[in-house]
């Protein structure tokens, strides 16, 4: 009996063995979730922020740059009890704040219990060196550094954009993947539009961790690791003087200048107002600040150069000319009576040639020009000779960058309009129409609509007699020296370039002897320019004018928008002189015609 | 066999060796459980426990050598003053001993600390086998079964008193050592019974299901079996009591049990409940031995037990470290050392013609398996956390220095078994 007991006892060790081993076996060889548990328990991934590019104006001036600025992170696990009182001293907030604070923390999607999470964000240096000596007494809270924007001028704000933390749609469209919670992103202006250039690569670096989350070296000697790649610097194409100039001039009033260097296309100045300043929205000031400024009633976040959209005006009456010259229906002796009819028109003459028409604005003069663009007689139904004009016309009026976003590198540009045949059809609900239903287009009224920014790339257009470059902010993307390759490419017009000198000389007279004369004409440039004033019922008109100098060789297109302000030939025109003025001398040899803007009376 | 013979040459150098080698790997990941690669001590510095492993180690050597000079028959004749004196030592110190982590079990003398309870183990089994030895006994008397029982339950309880339940539970293991030497099974049969009724309870939320299990054996065995008046009678009774076993589960755990312990037998039924709390132990033992592998990370190279994601890792969890290291060939061959010395224990205890002897190796045998089965069970899962010590391996002089008293009384009685006359 003993001696079978003996076996059993023998036997329940062996058994208890066995099944030890089969057990070894099947969580260490066969299951390798263990294996991966591990790996997740001693891995802590470092993320690198990358520098975020810089971007210079067209002289070299810094103009965005990064300043440090510190998020303060929570690891709950490790947070003792805390004393709250003192806590909220040093950082400055209410006890309610704290709770509402980490209740928030806890909802969101990477809240990690053992891992920190970003918890105050955004503290200055300033705010550090009043913080960082304390912070031992709370252990689980930790610094991470991090970078936020800043601004040399408090100028460009609307063409700069601003930089803040991804939101949830953002996140989800985020289809690469590329993003975090928590990232900041640029949101509008350049930033946003240049978001790929200027973020670089995030790095990460796999840290081994104790069970303290105290870090024992790299994992597998950094073999797994990436390098941060700082973002590519910009150069940018505005000259930040004449900005700020344009931001001085433009002050107390909205509207809006443009300032184009013809030859390239590059955008000198692209002055909003009102506008604000862009440090306002960096940092910690911009969750403070955004509410303030979105709500503002005169919209300072509305970037006027690229989505106001007005009527032509007068201005139009140039391409209006060039069209009609490419089209062979009038030449430059054209003379046509000013019979002040269907339209009424300014005091000039009894009639005009092409130059004389364009010089004084002469309303029957384009609507006789359109005319004869519109029904050339095609057809012999004037219903469908119409439709085949202005499907022709179209088509002209769109070479000019018009009618569509030209392709700025900015988000949010404008189209503008150009009345198509399915436009009036739908207006006209099928009933038929014509060209005498239509006519006011042919002086830039009617539901013709541009943008700031096309007015001043017209003008440009003039100046270079037939073509453009897409206007745009950027002129060097990290070190290739080159723009985004689509603004290195020509447009021309349908419009022969040998007309254009027509539209030069015509601008040249406005100048000399017509609507330009008293506040743009400068004394040792041959400013050439054209006078609009756009209907704004029941407000005062908008003063629109647009130009270029020298009239040969020109270095500068500018185009001025002051709403409410007039006539052309008042706020708009002086801008516009003084702009040119500015950037071709340095400043201006004109004080009174300065402080007859500064002062903001022009009606 | 001449009475002149050196005793180095009747000794079980098997056994011996067997041993060592079991202490020197076990103080090798003792090193390697401490180990830090940023830090500069090496294996013998006495900051580590490792260091201090090794002067353990040096006294062992030192006590082996004085077990082996004393004569065996002190071990016989001393047996029930060895007990009683570990008795009063028990007692003594739950009145002036030093609580350490929750358990007054620490004896303090200068600089020294032991725990008297390592010391109780091989008492009783030296007052086990000298009352089972004694002429005329019977292991079917029902008396001479009470005393046995008290002889293992009077530390038992004084060691519980103390606060250390785990090593308390050493002490069922005796009934093994009984059932060698002639007691019924019933009884081992029960308490296997019980314990698998326990778990069963926890495990199984809805009781009825249980209940239902119960009717249906008990059916099934009035059923299939002889139907005498009697046998029904046994078989409904039994099954009353297994239900009532079940009702009481619910209030031993949540009344009796102290809260540290029903974690612990929470963490064994479900460590998924609470990873972070009461099963981090159970899952973190089990992901540092899961994630070795078929050969491990390597000597010194374990991340989690490096990183102290295993708490205990020098002593109770010393076992993760070997596994996580070495993998399943490491944890294979300490596993295949371990049943080696325990058969080989009971090679030695059987060829005992002295009952005394022959029952005291029993009872080292099932004691040191009680410890590595339970050990390496909690481990990895297969048993809930009792804090009891890797036998010759885990760190921790006490512990160490009981096992060595235990294992070389019976060597040294072995090496005299020629010169006992057979009662």
């Amino acid at each position: 009996m003993n001696e079978s007991r003996k076996n059993i006892i023998q036997m329940v060790i062996v058994a208890v063995a066995v099944i030890f081993l089969v057990k070894l076996f099947s969580i260490q060889v066969l299951d390798d979730k263990y294996a991966q548990a591990a790996t997740s328990n001693i891995i802590h991934k470092v993320i690198e922020y990358p520098y975020r590019g810089t971007i210079r104006d067209r002289n070299g001036k810094l103009i965005v740059y990064n300043t440090p600025q510190f998020d303060i992170t929570i690891t709950p696990k490790e947070v003792k009890v805390l004393d709250t009182a003192k806590f909220c001293k040093l950082f400055e907030i209410t006890p309610e704040e704290l709770r509402n604070k980490y209740a928030a923390l806890r909802e969101s999607k990477g809240f990690s219990y053992v891992k920190p999470n970003a918890f105050i964000k955004q503290l200055s240096e300033r705010d550090l060196a009043r913080i960082q000596d304390y912070l031992i007494d709370f252990p689980g809270f930790d610094l991470q550094p991090r970078t936020s924007r800043a601004y040399t001028y408090p100028v460009l704000a609307n063409a700069l954009g601003y930089v803040s933390e991804i939101n949830k749609r953002q996140l989800d469209r985020d289809t690469a993947d590329y993003y975090h919670q928590g990232d900041y992103i640029g949101q509008s202006g350049l930033e946003a539009y240049y978001e790929n250039q200027l973020r670089g690569k995030r790095g990460v670096r796999y840290k081994k961790r104790n069970v303290r989350g105290i870090e024992m070296g790299d994992f597998e000697d950094g073999k797994f690791d990436t390098l941060a790649v700082r973002g590519e610097n910009l150069i940018s194409t505005i000259d930040i003087d004449l900005q700020r100039y344009g931001e001085e001039l433009l002050k107390g009033k909205s509207g809006s200048i443009v300032a184009i260097e013809p030859s390239s296309g590059e955008i000198l100045s692209l002055v909003s107002g009102p506008s604000y300043d862009p440090n306002d929205l960096s940092g910690k000031k911009y969750s403070k600040n955004y509410y303030k400024i979105s709500s503002d009633s005169l919209k300072p976040l509305f970037n006027r150069p690229l989505m106001a959209q007005y009527r032509p005006g007068s201005i139009f009456k140039i391409i209006q000319a060039m069209v009609g010259l490419q089209e062979g229906v009038i030449t430059k002796q054209t003379y046509i009576p000013c019979i002040k009819y269907p339209m009424n028109c300014h005091h000039h003459g009894p009639g005009e040639t092409l130059v004389g028409a364009i010089t004084h604005s002469c309303n029957p003069y384009f609507y006789n020009v359109m005319k004869r663009m519109v029904n050339q007689g095609v057809s012999e139904d004037p219903f469908e000779d119409t439709r085949i004009g202005i499907r022709k016309w179209n088509d002209y009026i769109e070479s000019f960058g018009l009618g569509s976003p030209l392709g700025i590198d900015l988000p949010s540009e404008k189209s503008g309009m150009v009345p198509s045949v399915e436009y009036y059809d739908r207006a006209y609900n099928g009933r038929p129409w014509k060209f005498s239903n239509i006519y006011s287009i042919s002086i830039g009224e009617g539901e013709n609509l541009v943008v700031p920014i096309q007015m001043a790339n017209f003008a440009a257009l003039v100046a270079n007699r037939g073509y453009y470059y897409i206007p745009h902010l950027v002129k060097s993307i990290g070190g290739s020296g080159k723009p985004l390759p689509q603004f290195t490419e020509k447009h021309h017009t349908m419009v022969d370039d040998k007309y254009f000198d027509i539209a030069v000389e015509a601008m040249a007279n406005v100048i000399k002897e017509g609507t330009g004369q008293y506040r743009a004409k400068l004394k040792d440039i041959e400013v050439c320019g054209k006078t609009g004033t756009v209907q704004n019922d029941p407000l005062p008109d908008h003063s629109v004018f647009i130009a270029f100098a020298p009239r040969d060789n020109p270095k500068i297109a500018v185009s001025v928008y002051v709403e409410s302000a007039g006539q052309g030939a008042r706020a708009a025109a002086s801008i516009a002189s003084l702009m040119i003025e500015k950037y071709l001398l340095g400043g201006t040899e004109r004080p009174n015609i300065e402080a007859y803007v500064k002062k903001g009376d022009f009606l | 066999m001449r009475r002149g013979d050196s005793i180095l040459s009747k000794i079980d150098w098997l056994t011996v060796l067997l041993f060592f080698v079991i202490v020197m790997l076990g103080w090798l990941n003792i090193y390697a459980a401490v180990y830090d690669e940023n830090a500069t001590q090496n294996i013998f510095s006495m900051s580590l426990n490792s260091g201090r492993q090794l002067i353990f180690i040096a006294v062992i050597i030192v006590l082996i050598i004085v077990m082996l000079v004393v004569d065996f028959k002190f071990y016989d004749t001393f047996a029930f003053a060895i007990y009683g004196s570990v008795l009063f030592l028990l007692i003594f110190i739950l009145i002036f001993g030093r609580e350490v982590a929750g358990s007054k079990s620490w004896f303090e003398l200068g600089a020294f600390r032991f725990q008297p309870s390592e010391f109780a183990k091989f008492a009783t089994c030296l007052a086990v086998a000298k009352f089972i030895s004694t002429g005329g006994f019977r292991m079917d008397q029902l008396r001479n079964q009470i005393v046995l029982f008290a002889i293992i339950g009077v530390p038992a309880v004084l060691i519980i008193l103390q606060g250390d339940t785990g090593t308390a539970l050493v002490y069922s293991v005796f009934i093994l050592v009984f059932f060698r030497e002639g007691m019924a099974p019933t009884l081992l049969i029960l308490g296997v019974s019980a314990a698998i009724i326990f778990i069963l309870t926890l495990m199984v939320e809805n009781h009825w299901y249980l209940y239902g299990g119960i009717v249906l054996i008990a059916a099934a065995a009035i059923f299939f079996s002889k139907r005498t008046r009697k046998r029904i009678v046994m078989v409904v009774l039994g099954a009353a009591i297994i239900v009532l076993v079940i009702k009481s589960v619910d209030y031993v755990v949540s009344d009796i049990l102290k809260p540290h312990q029903q974690n612990r037998v929470k963490a064994f039924i479900n460590p998924d409940a609470d990873p972070l709390g009461f099963g981090w132990n159970v899952t973190q033992s089990k992901i540092a031995i899961g994630s070795g592998g078929a050969f491990g990370k390597g000597f010194l190279k374990g991340t989690q037990t490096k990183f102290d994601f295993v708490p205990e890792q020098s002593t109770d969890f010393i076992f993760c470290t070997i596994a996580e290291e070495h993998g399943w060939f490491g944890s294979f061959i300490i596993i295949g050392l371990f049943v080696c010395l325990l058969l080989r224990l009971i090679f030695v205890a059987e060829r005992q013609k002295w009952r005394f002897a022959r029952v005291y190796g029993y009872s080292v045998a099932c004691i040191l398996f009680f410890h590595f089965a339970v050990n390496i069970g909690m481990t990895i899962g297969l048993f809930p956390v009792i804090g009891i010590p890797l036998p010759m391996f885990s760190y921790g002089g006490s512990s160490l220095i009981g096992f060595t008293v235990l294992i070389f009384i019976l060597v040294k009685l072995d090496a005299h078994r020629g010169q006992v006359l057979v009662h």
